[in-house]
């Protein structure tokens, strides 16, 4: 707690007016979390900005008090990296929600941070382009969130993750400065590639204001398929044939027998009930590619025990299906009161082994774990279905996520796949980089953020 | 009634602050502030809950800023339970008397407590305000510039105040009407409003049914549904008002308890769930919810006769979605084939057609700017399909969006589904 709060919020209402300042329990309440299980820590503040340079006056004043700052978007994270710590002022972007250029010249795009991902994804899509980033929140995170947590999607598999889009970026310094990182150029060497820093920096390095994306030229075509499994090595074993046949799908997602009856009871977009496991594929492109693609990966998956594959009708129906899976991991909150998402990922070839592992800590632990995710990546998203008012269970809960972290890191994996080290992730990150990579990881923050101001307390603590 | 801290704790517990209701919200999507978002407000409500919060003006104000609109429960993944949330809320919110007023006290009481829990009374009131409509008394009242006598709160609403009919429900549907060969017995709930001022989508919901083969009861006397007292945090007074209902239709002589509100079927829906506790009337009201269905709905369900009356010249309609029809009853897709099975109609789809129109029950009484702020984005919505008709199944909708097009100087026709489908069935018989 700073030690003037009075005249730190006295000071914010001055530089933003108070209807930007929230202080009074009933506003900031709400704000004691993000979108992750059981961790929520009550701010001093909550604050508004609308440009950089109100960013920048922020963080100078919060510096003078000595009052950390978290900054966040449309708080939907799910590592804790947006949950403020002890006395913080939340610096939330939300209202800094504009597109400010669609340049079809150069295939980019420039907006805003608090931009939601959706808008971006239409904005393009209105001028025949494409943004391929798809994280499951798509619909309301806000594309600062994606660059401070590099989101992945559904689309990784063919396009990547955000930083593979981020071309140039406005950040706000732990100093006030206010410096852009990149261009509009294909190709930029100049100096160190700072830009890809402050990617996934989780807001530790600095606040970022506008973001510079990348788009590609929309695909003319598209076929999702659905199969369907009776076991799960089936599932795996099809992935790897596909990988192996030399295709890569756009997406290529795996769901398990609880995953799918609870997406189903949500989106009703007629899931097979009864199967063990499903993999939803999706392929784009030229049309005569996406036409030789989805048959030979038709008969892949037959070849590999599918006993139904369905294929979209058309883009309507393709689009539900897409949707539906990304609601998997809300969905899954059906069955308990709480639902704690796992993101370990392991190399493809370690897949099936993976999934069985997990199968063995849930009996193991006597816990109830629900399994999706990315599977052409080797994202897995084990969730753990549990009450965090059982401290009992609680306790297991513990183990068996040390348990998966010990099998993900043996398999050459890495505790986060896609939304960050944060809160949940940061006792085992040390055990996955080695002291060596660790302590640059710390150097590089007090460099540039000497006073540790920044979400301090995320990815690491600072010694 | 429990209170937030008595109730269930897994409902609470149910919303895992994923944040997929944001965008749906639309008092979120006005502020941009979590308290003003449904995972926020629920946070509150858990905080009070946890005894990390006390039920204060301002959660109480929360509360009352809330549409309860359900759009977020249609967006929700997990399930969670909003309405019940919602009404458990307001209910402590007014037990606890924080937003307590003399003024606000006597409103509630006359309307909560005398006028809606006294169909023959609210009648009565109805007819007066007729008489003053057909009466020239309005028009004088109006020209004479005498409005701006009124409260300033008033003076806002008077121009917005309802034409109402001639004739109500039960001077122009008998207690019993036979189709020429009976099928199906249903009962026909003529509610308070539409039994007022749109008499008409009652009668046209009578013929539609019998033009489908049910022998329709429609009780000339029926007491108000509740739900004005439910979202008002007056449970007591939607318990009493669901036992009257039940008392005066029994579930279990129909094939189908019929609905054409959003808003009220919405609550009838939920009986069930209101009188689970109540050892007399819990399976009689379980059977009332079972056989709850809304006309359009349980039009669809009975492969209704599709009218074959020659199309009088293309007709583009487009079909807003009442909140508590599309997100309370989760009722979408029956009306738009009700429209499209007309002849001559061409449905065109609005955007945003599942959002709150504002009115909202009473909220635009209470909220005015948040409600003329969603009266005018549904406007521009509508407009933009260039229809001449705006269908639209709950009167408060209905006379939202026709005020709405009106200041907009737009002649659309606002109608009820049901009235298109039954003007389409004496064009059969008028050959």
């Amino acid at each position: 707690m700073p030690l003037c709060a009075t005249d730190l919020v006295k000071g914010l209402i001055g530089l933003l007016g108070s209807g930007e300042v929230l202080t009074e329990l009933e506003d900031i309440l709400p704000y004691c979390f993000d979108g992750t299980a059981a961790l929520k820590q009550r701010p001093l503040a909550v604050v508004f900005a609308r440009d950089a340079s109100q960013v920048s006056s922020v963080i100078k004043l919060a510096r003078i008090q000595g009052a950390p700052v978290v900054t966040r978007g449309s708080g939907t994270g799910l590592s804790g990296g947006s949950v403020p710590v002890l006395g913080a002022v939340v610096l939330c972007l939300v209202k800094m929600d504009r597109i400010l250029e669609v340049d079809t010249a150069n295939l980019a795009l420039r907006a805003e941070a608090g931009a939601i991902t959706q808008k971006i994804y239409e904005a393009a899509d209105a001028v025949g382009l494409f943004y391929p980033p798809d994280p499951g929140s798509m619909k309301i995170s806000t594309i600062g969130g994606n660059v401070a947590e590099n989101s992945g999607g559904l689309r990784g598999l063919k396009y990547g993750v955000t930083r593979d889009y981020v071309m140039g970026l406005e950040v706000v310094l732990a100093d006030g400065s206010i410096c852009w990182l990149g261009s509009k150029c294909v190709k930029d060497v100049a100096g160190y590639n700072l830009r890809d820093l402050f990617i996934g920096s989780e807001g530790t390095l600095g606040v970022v204001t506008q973001v510079l994306l990348k788009l590609l030229p929309k695909p003319t075509a598209r076929q999702t398929l659905l199969a369907t499994y009776g076991r799960m090595d089936a599932a795996a074993e099809t992935v790897s044939a596909i990988i192996a046949s030399k295709i890569i799908p756009c997406t290529l997602e795996f769901l398990d027998r609880k995953t799918i009856q609870c997406v189903e009871d949500f989106a009703k977009v007629g899931l097979p009930r009864d199967a063990e496991a499903i993999l939803l594929i999706e392929t784009d492109g030229h049309p005569a590619a996406v036409a030789d693609e989805a048959a030979k990966i038709e008969e892949l998956c037959r070849a590999h025990g599918a006993t139904t594959v369905r294929r979209a009708a058309n883009a309507a129906e393709a689009a539900q299906l897409a949707t539906a899976r990304r609601s998997a991991f809300s969905a899954l909150a059906r069955l308990r009161p709480t639902t704690i998402l796992e993101d370990v990922t392991v190399p493809r070839s370690e897949l099936a082994g993976m999934i069985r592992a997990v199968e063995a800590i849930a009996n193991k632990h006597r816990l109830n774990i629900a399994t999706f995710g990315h599977f052409g990546d080797g994202n897995l998203h084990p969730t753990i279905l549990t009450d965090e008012r059982d401290t009992a269970e609680m306790h297991r809960v513990e183990l068996a996520f040390a348990d998966i972290v010990e099998e993900t890191l043996k398999r050459k994996g890495t505790i986060t796949g896609e939304h960050g080290v944060g809160l949940a992730k940061k006792t085992f990150l040390r055990r996955q980089l080695g002291d060596s990579s660790y302590e640059l990881l710390r150097l590089v923050k007090r460099s540039i953020d000497p006073d540790n101001l920044l979400n301090p307390g995320k990815i690491f603590d600072q010694a | 009634m429990k209170t937030l801290a008595e109730m269930d704790y897994s409902v609470l517990q149910q919303c895992m602050h994923c944040g997929m209701c944001l965008p749906t919200c639309p008092t979120y999507v006005e502020t941009k502030e979590e308290r003003n978002s449904p995972r926020g407000r629920i946070s509150l409500m858990r905080a009070i809950a946890d005894g990390e919060l006390d039920v204060t003006k301002a959660f109480g104000e929360e509360m009352y800023y809330c549409l309860g609109c359900l759009a977020c429960t249609s967006a929700c993944p997990a399930d969670v339970n909003y309405a019940e949330l919602f009404e458990t809320a307001r209910a402590e919110v007014e037990k606890k008397g924080v937003l307590a007023s003399p003024k606000r006290d006597a409103i509630r009481w006359f309307a909560l407590r005398l006028i809606f829990t006294r169909p023959r009374l609210l009648r009565f009131v109805g007819r007066l305000l007729w008489l003053w409509q057909v009466s020239g008394g309005q028009t004088a009242f109006r020209k004479l510039g005498l409005t701006r006598l009124l409260p300033k709160n008033l003076r806002r609403l008077e121009p917005q105040a309802p034409a109402v009919r001639a004739k109500f429900s039960h001077q122009l549907i008998r207690a019993v009407e036979k189709p020429a060969a009976m099928k199906r017995r249903v009962a026909v709930l003529t509610g308070c409003v539409q039994d007022l001022v749109f008499s008409d989508v009652n009668r046209a919901t009578g013929d539609v049914l019998l033009a489908n083969g049910c022998e329709v009861h429609t009780p000339p006397v029926q007491p108000c549904c509740g739900s004005l007292h439910a979202h008002n945090g007056d449970m007591e007074s939607a318990r009493e008002l669901a036992r009257r209902q039940l008392d005066l239709i029994d579930p279990t002589n129909f094939d189908a308890i019929i609905s054409n509100a959003g808003g009220c079927g919405s609550h009838f829906r939920h009986y069930d769930h209101l009188l689970a506790d109540d050892a007399k009337y819990a399976e009689r009201a379980a059977e009332w919810s079972r056989k709850l269905r809304d006309v359009s709905e349980y039009l669809v369900e009975i492969d209704f006769r599709k009218p074959s009356a020659p199309a009088r010249g293309a007709c583009a309609v487009t079909y807003h979605e009442s909140c508590h029809l599309c997100h309370g009853q989760k009722v979408s897709k029956q009306p738009r084939e009700i429209l499209k099975a007309i002849p001559g109609v061409e449905l065109r789809e609005c955007g945003e057609a599942t959002w709150c129109c504002g009115s909202a029950g009473i909220y635009n009484i209470t909220q005015p700017e948040t409600s003329s702020w969603l009266q005018d984005r549904k406007v521009e919505h509508l407009r933009a399909t260039g229809a001449v008709v705006v269908a639209t199944a709950n009167p408060g909708c209905h006379l939202q969006i026709e005020n709405g097009l009106r200041a907009a100087g737009d002649k659309a026709e606002v109608v009820h589904p049901v009235v298109l489908l039954a003007r389409a069935y004496r064009e059969e018989l008028q050959g």
